[in-house]
């Protein structure tokens, strides 16, 4: 039980997933303009990386390991993730449209974002069990999450309090803004593995 | 068996199954689309500008498709466009008048009286929450430009009385700048409108004159000089009803602030004239 709960906190706080092993850096500026859109990204995030890191480690225990062919990592987990998502898509479009009208626009988005295939091989190169994979899957997209809604929390009061000088607005102090939180998130490397 | 041959294999089943998984998922959860949303969508301006009150042009498509509402809902589409639309779901077009936004307040820096120096966030929001705004008058336009900032037509602009002023040629009437106002101080009008009663104050007159020279004092001087009847005093300020306004100017002389001005806002050439 410690062990899953030290997990969570280091997948979360410590060595979060965006700003210390820098990967989905291109949602933590492309969707962060409005709390809405990083709350409807976080949960359609949350939601697939789950899916997909344990279907991936799933297929990588039954089939890669037992054929001997580990190198094909790559290609085949970007093609379960994508089908994954595509197959999310269509069966939420049907059964649940409200959810899909909310994450629908950043389903595809996922599809091809490195945060879900990042965690999914840090899975394997750990060698969580089962249990670890989806605990550390989700806790991954959680910290993903945690920051995109901080972010677009600062950057709405940036733009409210339209302070920003013209030529760092949009895009730059929006890199500014992540380095810094990276250095603050740095601070608390070494609390775990 | 080869090391490729085993790689091909594994890969290319792999792929078979989700292919497979996915096409009966498509199969079996699909969702019949009507495909004149699409092409509605194609016709909308695709601005997304949320004028219609949906979340977005493919919105309010599926909408009219439903039925929910007119054909012509779109306040920017173009007459072409809101034709073949109607053509599309076979409903008859009903022909609604063009709006445009309008500047309800004439406050400016040399007219109207602040209260204090605002230096917070700039921002109308902001500076209403601040003791009420700046301004003297608390129905006036505080200026800061937060109607400009939400109009994604590039139709407004701050004038240089620090007052926003609006080009008629842009404005599709989306009613952006209507919506983040905290005074309400743009409003729609239709673009024949003549005569415009530009204060939102319902202060009485001594109140208003105390706070502005150019505020509506509800005299009801230009209630009595229309020949149209056109002219409400609705809780002590003056309403032009642009169905019964033919134009005449009337008003414009008789008005004391000189508030009711034709729509263009110029000010009455009584006023030119006596300064």
């Amino acid at each position: 039980m410690q062990d899953y709960l030290l997990m969570i906190v280091a997948a979360v706080f410590i060595n979060n997933i965006v700003l210390i092993r820098f990967m989905g850096n291109c949602p933590l500026v492309g969707v962060t303009s409005s709390m809405e859109s990083a709350f409807g990204m976080g949960a359609a995030v949350v939601f697939v990386t789950t899916l997909a890191g344990t279907a991936c480690w799933i297929v990588q225990r039954l089939v890669l390991e037992p054929l001997g062919i580990e190198y094909l990592q790559t290609l085949v987990f970007i093609l379960i993730i994508a089908s994954l998502v595509q197959f999310v898509e269509i069966v939420l479009q049907k059964t649940a449209p409200p959810l899909y009208r909310t994450l629908g626009i950043y389903l595809p988005l996922i599809t091809t974002n490195c945060m879900v295939f990042g965690s999914s091989i840090l899975n394997i190169k750990q060698d969580h069990t089962f249990m670890q994979t989806l605990v550390f899957s989700l806790a991954s997209a959680v910290g993903f999450s945690l920051v995109l809604v901080f972010m677009a929390g600062l950057r709405e009061r940036m733009e409210a309090a339209g302070k920003v000088p013209a030529a760092l607005c949009g895009v730059p102090i929006t890199l500014i803004t992540a380095g810094m939180m990276g250095l603050s998130f740095a601070g608390l490397l070494g609390m775990a593995k | 068996m080869e090391p490729v041959l085993i790689a091909m294999l594994a890969v290319g089943a792999i792929g078979l199954i989700a292919g497979a998984l996915l096409s009966i998922a498509a199969k079996v959860f699909y969702v019949p689309v009507d495909p004149r949303v699409g092409q509605i969508g194609d016709l909308l301006p695709g601005a997304n500008c949320g004028g219609c009150g949906f979340a977005g042009c493919l919105d309010l498509a599926g909408a009219i498709v439903n039925g929910q509402v007119p054909p012509n809902a779109c306040r920017c589409a173009s007459e072409e466009a809101n034709r073949r639309i109607a053509a599309l779901i076979g409903a008859a077009l009903e022909e609604r008048e063009r709006e445009i936004a309008c500047i309800f307040c004439k406050g400016d820096a040399a007219h109207a009286r602040r209260r204090f120096r605002y230096l917070g966030i700039a921002d109308c929001r902001a500076a209403e929450l601040v003791a009420g705004g700046d301004k003297a008058c608390r129905y006036g336009c505080l200026g800061l430009g937060t109607c400009v900032a939400a109009c994604i037509f590039d139709a407004l602009r701050m004038g240089e009385d620090g007052l926003p002023v609006v080009n008629p040629d842009r404005c599709t009437a989306c009613g952006a700048c209507v919506r983040i106002c905290p005074r309400h101080i743009p409003r729609l009008v239709p673009v024949s409108q003549k005569a415009i009663a530009f204060c939102t104050s319902h202060d009485p007159g001594k109140a208003v004159k105390e706070v502005c020279e150019v505020g509506c004092i509800a005299c009801g001087l230009c209630k009595k000089v229309c020949p149209e009847k056109a002219i409400e005093i609705v809780s002590l300020l003056a309403v032009v009803d642009p169905a019964k306004c033919t134009g005449c100017g009337k008003c414009f002389e008789k008005c004391p602030t000189g508030i009711i001005r034709p729509a263009t806002g110029e000010a009455p050439l009584r006023r030119e004239a006596a300064a």
